[in-house]
């Protein structure tokens, strides 16, 4: 399977990772290589086989919905890169606008 | 006595005799990990203060009686992707290079309500994808054997500090055989439980339905008494099972196979296994026989398939687990960004190493639109198949001998240029994974150059009693476990 740079370019955008020129080349040409060798997997019949998502077998895990103790709001955002009155900081999201 | 080349197991004993203090224990590996980690980079953190004060509190705590919890006293050392509340947790990574957990793993919890003492966090390759320490952020580990091999991943940094004597005991986790490969690597034993017997909250997540926990140890005994200390149900972590702790101890006491059958794969002693390794394990499987285990022959015939089973599933689940870092909540946040999109981009481009990046790709194809039925759905289905070789293998043989990597360590660089051929040499330890089954690595032998051989056994779903009981009587009737590296 061999996998073209505009392809590499689209599947970073949507794993949200920009890349540089030189990782752009040697990921087109890595990823290739990879998905050559996944593709031996078209020689299994799978036909009427169930996937496995997970080996054990359950379904759903439930437990009382309760409150509970969890962590304060000072430690919850101690790592955050920025934060200002237990919030986490980002960049302006909304554009701004004329007031009408 | 030196205190350092002591198992956990005969270091406990000492401690619960009182012939020993904590103080005495931190001293001593304080002195050790001074003379040889310069050499060896085991070690991320070192929590040298803090292991200090955890002992002076475990000497005050006990006021001149001696408990006997299992833990306690006993120095270890974590593989830095295993959550240790008030000490940086790197996962070795740029990303989390400043992350400090505000929680304890359970398995940590666990340990410190023993009262373990923490020597430090060690290397791995970067969010535990790796099979050599290559990808750590912060350099490579190095093989005790011979300085200028890898150590193995992606717990190398666990493994050299058991095998270097930094420690008494580690704990690793094992994504497609990152306790067992490295455990072979060094010469040193790796136990890969069964998934859900140990709890995976506070492990750092990187592929949910293979992760697990386990102990790296210097012989089978601290493998059984370490598991016993961090295995159960938790009801923090969902995919931990209900099923009931044994005493893993008891295991031991067996030193015969009777009774035992034991299953050789063909498929494991196919081209491309090195010589030496197949002339090692060759000979331990004489050895289990004349221990009393009856040898079949059978056949896990969907074995080819897994490398790539593997890194369909592994780096779907990667790419979907690491979208969390993303320059808000914790971690790195890249700087002179214009808007939220580009403080994603920029923040995942500068945080993640070139092997992340490539599975957090490879995952997002496989997972795309328009490729997910041929490639995450094809590798589900055929991880079935691969369960279904297990299942029927198990219907026929108690348990199965391997090898566990098809060489002994390699040089640094080796494969580092070339993913595929690295994710090939994973071959023997990742279809374990995808079934789900526990497997446990030990020394049984050396290479012709003197580095150490691993003999993989694997057995049924919470059958690790049969595990331990098999490899303690392999261990004892060799003097494998005797050879110590000599650090230069």
């Amino acid at each position: 399977m061999e996998i073209t740079k505009q392809e590499v370019e689209k599947v970073a955008k949507l794993a949200r990772l920009e890349l540089t020129e030189s990782e752009k080349a040697a990921f087109t040409k890595q990823l290739s290589q990879i998905l050559t060798h996944v593709e031996t997997l078209k020689q299994y019949d799978t036909t009427g086989v169930e996937p496995t998502a997970t080996v054990l077998g359950q379904v759903n895990v439930f437990r009382p919905d309760e409150a509970r103790p969890s962590l304060p709001v000072e430690r919850a955002v101690a790592n955050a890169p920025e934060s200002a009155d237990g919030f986490f900081v980002v960049p302006k999201i909304i554009e701004d606008r004329q007031p009408l | 006595m030196s205190i350092h080349k002591l198992t956990l197991y005969e270091l406990h004993k000492k401690f619960t005799a009182g012939e020993v203090t904590a103080t005495e224990i931190v001293r001593a590996y304080g002195l050790r990990i001074g003379q040889v980690e310069s050499k060896v980079k085991a070690y991320i953190t070192q929590a040298k203060d803090s292991v200090v004060a955890q002992a002076s509190a475990l000497a005050a705590s006990l006021k001149g009686w001696r408990k006997t919890a299992p833990m306690m006293g006993m120095p270890l050392a974590i593989k830095d992707n295993i959550c240790t509340e008030g000490v940086a947790t790197t996962c070795a990574s740029r990303m989390l290079g400043n992350f400090v957990p505000p929680y304890d793993a359970t398995v940590i919890r666990k340990l410190r309500e023993q009262g373990y003492l923490l020597l430090g966090k060690t290397n791995l390759d970067e969010f535990a994808m790796g099979s050599s320490t290559e990808n750590s952020a912060f350099g490579p580990s190095r093989n005790p054997w011979n300085l200028h091999c890898v150590p193995g991943g992606s717990s190398g940094g666990s493994a050299a500090a058991v095998a270097a004597d930094e420690c008494a005991a580690a704990l690793g986790s094992d994504t497609g055989g990152s306790i067992r490969q490295p455990a072979a690597f060094c010469g040193v034993v790796g136990l890969k439980p069964t998934y859900g017997r140990v709890s995976r909250y506070g492990l750092i997540a990187f592929a949910s339905s293979l992760d697990q926990i386990g102990p790296i140890t210097k012989d089978v005994t601290d493998a059984a008494f370490l598991l016993g200390a961090i295995a159960g149900h938790d009801p923090l972590d969902s995919t931990s099972a209900d099923v009931p702790v044994p005493d893993y101890m008891k295991a031991l006491k067996k030193k015969d196979l009777k009774k035992l059958k034991i299953g050789v794969p063909a498929e494991f002693f196919a081209e491309g296994l090195d010589p030496d390794v197949e002339q090692a394990v060759r000979a331990a499987i004489e050895e289990l026989k004349a221990l009393g285990g009856t040898i079949k022959e059978i056949q896990l015939p969907r074995t080819d398939a897994a490398v790539a089973t593997y890194y369909v599933i592994a780096t779907a689940e990667a790419s979907s687990n690491l979208a969390r870092y993303d320059g808000v909540k914790f971690g790195l946040r890249a700087k002179e960004t214009k808007d939220l999109l580009d403080l994603y981009m920029k923040t995942r481009q500068e945080g993640f190493g070139p092997e992340v990046k490539r599975r957090i790709m490879l995952g997002t194809y496989v997972l795309s639109a328009g490729y997910y039925d041929a490639y995450y759905g094809k590798a589900q289905a055929v991880r079935t198949l691969i369960r279904q070789d297990f299942d029927a293998a198990f219907h026929e043989v108690d348990l199965i001998v391997t090898p566990v990597t098809p060489t002994p360590a390699f040089t640094f660089g080796a494969k580092s240029e070339d993913p595929l051929q690295m994710y090939l040499s994973d071959i023997f330890t990742i279809s374990v994974n995808l079934a789900g089954v526990p497997a446990i690595s030990l020394p049984c032998g050396f290479s012709q150059a003197g580095l150490p051989i691993g003999l993989q056994l694997i057995g049924r779903p919470f059958e690790e009693e049969t595990l331990l009981r098999a490899a303690y009587a392999y261990e004892q009737s060799t003097q494998w476990r005797m050879k110590k590296p000599v650090i230069r």
